[in-house]
């Protein structure tokens, strides 16, 4: 029997030929993140270990990302406690205000995620990575701690969900309606312990930003991880970011699968989820009625400089509506200096929005653009949970930067072809 | 081996039911036992026993990631959790915390409420002990019962730095 990607990627970080799904295999990790919610506590368990240090100062990433620059006192004395255990290790990658960014849009920018790799993280959007065709899955804050102690933890093998995306993608539609449709097709938790394993035409055409979204979301399905088979476009993206050696693994043919759904991506409509499930999915045309308050770009889900680009196309020459706020956050210091460059972060301001230095803020409720009781935010972040962006009796609806920035000017939940 | 007696329950027993929100602002494990289950049933803590053994369906642990639901049910004197599948990060934490559990359909069908079993985590066999019939699990590989023995996996990590 073949192996799917996730299969050979585990098999060789355990020494082994072939490993099974449902197997309890010890791997080595070839990185381990935490940021300035969940380190602290690994940072306390990592002192009940006894270790002397950490496995390698290069393969630990610390990132404080999710309430910087420090909003209260309480995250300032998160951060610290970060910045404190990377001084004493001489962790490499700790990632200072000015240097920060979302950790799942910094790390593979940064090049310290490859192809091939085996990588935890204790925050759940770690899946982000498989876009690079790595195994990359969420933990919590005990396993960073062992993990930093010894550079390995224990997986149980995923079955594989292949999804098969075929057809040309309509113009507006773009990776995040393609994994939105999905999650509304097979639900929050279709792809439990799964991989989600995304193949086909429309995700060889997909650039890396778009791959990064689908990703980035296959938590939202309950999936273990989200991967795709590396190709030109992974390598262009690697090459010249990569300090280290990389493998890159494919699919075998005859690789099992628990379930084969197949897409076809030409009929689809940009999707917008409805709060508070990201399975509440539907096309934009059945949404122009929801008045907005907000609208919200970036997150590790959206908040790439191909996003940006997209909102601002949309956005040159217009104006935000009255009624809404517009909060755009770049991801990195990189992409935020990059915006500079083009011309896109004078193209928000210029339209009324908001341009905030790189922060999860808003995507959690954190800061940066908390809503109030009763608000609606659209947002190309990940989750609509209730009160995930606020008050509890606060609304989100998840879509694409296009949409984001079309329905910022309609002052409604809306496409940019009904801008004229 | 363990052994003890079987309570059983459906599927879906989430984090919350386990160990209710309201007593998140403790990490003592005793205390954590002393609400283990209360909101779906509250015998539990009155009849459980040292050893004692839940069987449950589909998804057990689904929810939130708090590592305070494993530790209160080890807490509480279960030695051992069967059910037909658990949640993902409930999985990872019970092992990580040192509770062992086991997934077997055959088992969670072949037991029932009060019966006594018995579980071998060496060779992942469940026998119930009231009707003589076995059922085989899994078993987990070497490193995996390490980390039971041991108490989870910060004693895990703990033993192998010092090696
Ligand atoms: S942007 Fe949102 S989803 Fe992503 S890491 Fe930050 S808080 Fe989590």
């Amino acid at each position: 029997m073949g192996q799917t990607i996730t299969q050979k990627i585990l098999a060789a970080h355990c020494g082994k030929e072939a490993v099974e799904p449902g197997e309890l295999v010890n791997a080595r990790l070839d990185m381990v993140l935490g940021n300035d919610i969940t380190a602290p506590i690994a940072i306390a368990e990592f002192a009940k270990i006894g270790a002397e240090t950490v496995f390698d100062k290069d393969r630990v990433a610390l990132v404080p990302d999710h309430s910087t620059p420090n909003k209260d006192i309480k995250s300032a004395q998160l951060v610290k406690i970060l910045r404190d255990f990377a001084r004493l290790h001489n962790i490499t990658n700790f990632f200072e205000i000015g240097k920060m960014g979302i950790e799942h849009t910094l790390l593979p920018d940064e090049g310290l995620v490859l192809p091939g790799d085996a990588i935890i993280g204790a925050d759940s959007h770690t899946c982000t990575y498989g876009a690079l065709g790595a195994f990359s899955t969420g933990v919590g804050s005990t396993d960073l701690a062992c993990a930093m102690a010894l550079g390995e933890t224990w997986f149980k093998v995923p079955e594989a969900i292949k999804f098969i995306y075929y057809g040309k993608m309509p113009k507006w539609v773009s990776g995040k309606d393609l994994i939105l449709y999905t999650i509304g097709k097979i639900g929050v938790d279709g792809a439990l312990y799964s991989t989600m394993e995304f193949t086909g035409e429309t995700i060889s055409e997909l650039d890396m930003a778009g791959r990064f979204t689908m990703c980035n979301m296959a938590i939202e399905a309950g999936g273990k991880n989200g991967i795709i088979e590396p190709d030109e476009k992974t390598l262009a993206y690697v090459n010249p970011r990569a300090k280290r050696e990389f493998k890159l693994y494919k699919s075998d043919p005859d690789a099992a699968y628990k379930d084969v759904i197949e897409i076809d991506v030409s009929k689809l409509e940009p999707i917008v989820s409805f709060p508070h499930l990201p399975e509440n999915a539907r096309p934009i045309s059945e949404a122009a009625h929801i008045k907005l308050d907000q609208s919200v770009i970036g997150s590790c889900t959206n908040g790439r400089i191909e996003d940006l680009r997209v909102a601002a196309g949309i956005l040159k020459g217009r104006k935000v509506h009255p009624d809404v706020r517009l909060i755009v956050i770049p991801a990195t210091q990189e992409i935020y200096l990059q915006s500079i460059k083009e011309g896109l972060t004078e193209i928000f301001v210029e339209a009324g929005g908001a341009v905030s230095t790189p922060t999860c803020g808003p995507c959690l409720g954190g800061h940066m653009g908390v809503l109030a009781e009763g608000e609606r935010a659209v947002a190309t972040t990940n989750r609509n949970f209730v009160g995930r962006m606020g008050h509890t009796k606060s609304e989100v609806y998840l879509a694409s930067p296009a949409i984001a920035a079309a329905s910022a000017v309609l002052g409604r939940l809306g496409s940019p072809e009904e801008l004229s | 081996m363990l052994k003890g007696k079987v309570h059983k329950y459906g599927s879906n027993v989430d984090t919350d039911v386990i160990i209710p929100a309201r007593y998140l602002n403790t990490t003592d494990p005793a205390e954590l036992a002393s609400h283990c289950m209360e909101d779906i049933d509250a015998d539990f803590v009155k009849t459980v026993e040292p050893g004692d053994i839940i069987v449950a369906e589909d998804n057990f642990g689904c929810g939130s990631s708090r590592e305070h639901a494993p530790i209160a049910i080890k807490a509480s004197g279960i030695s051992c959790v069967v059910a037909n599948t658990f949640a993902r990060i409930f999985y990872r934490n019970s092992l990580n915390t040192g509770l062992p559990i086991l997934e077997c359909p055959e088992a969670v069908a072949g037991i029932g409420r009060g019966d006594t079993v018995e579980v071998d985590l060496g060779t992942g066999k469940i026998t119930n002990v009231t009707t003589g019939a076995s059922f085989q699990a899994k078993p987990f590989p070497p490193f995996m019962r390490e980390l039971i023995e041991v108490g989870g996996l910060v004693n895990y990590a703990k033993a192998k730095v010092g090696e």
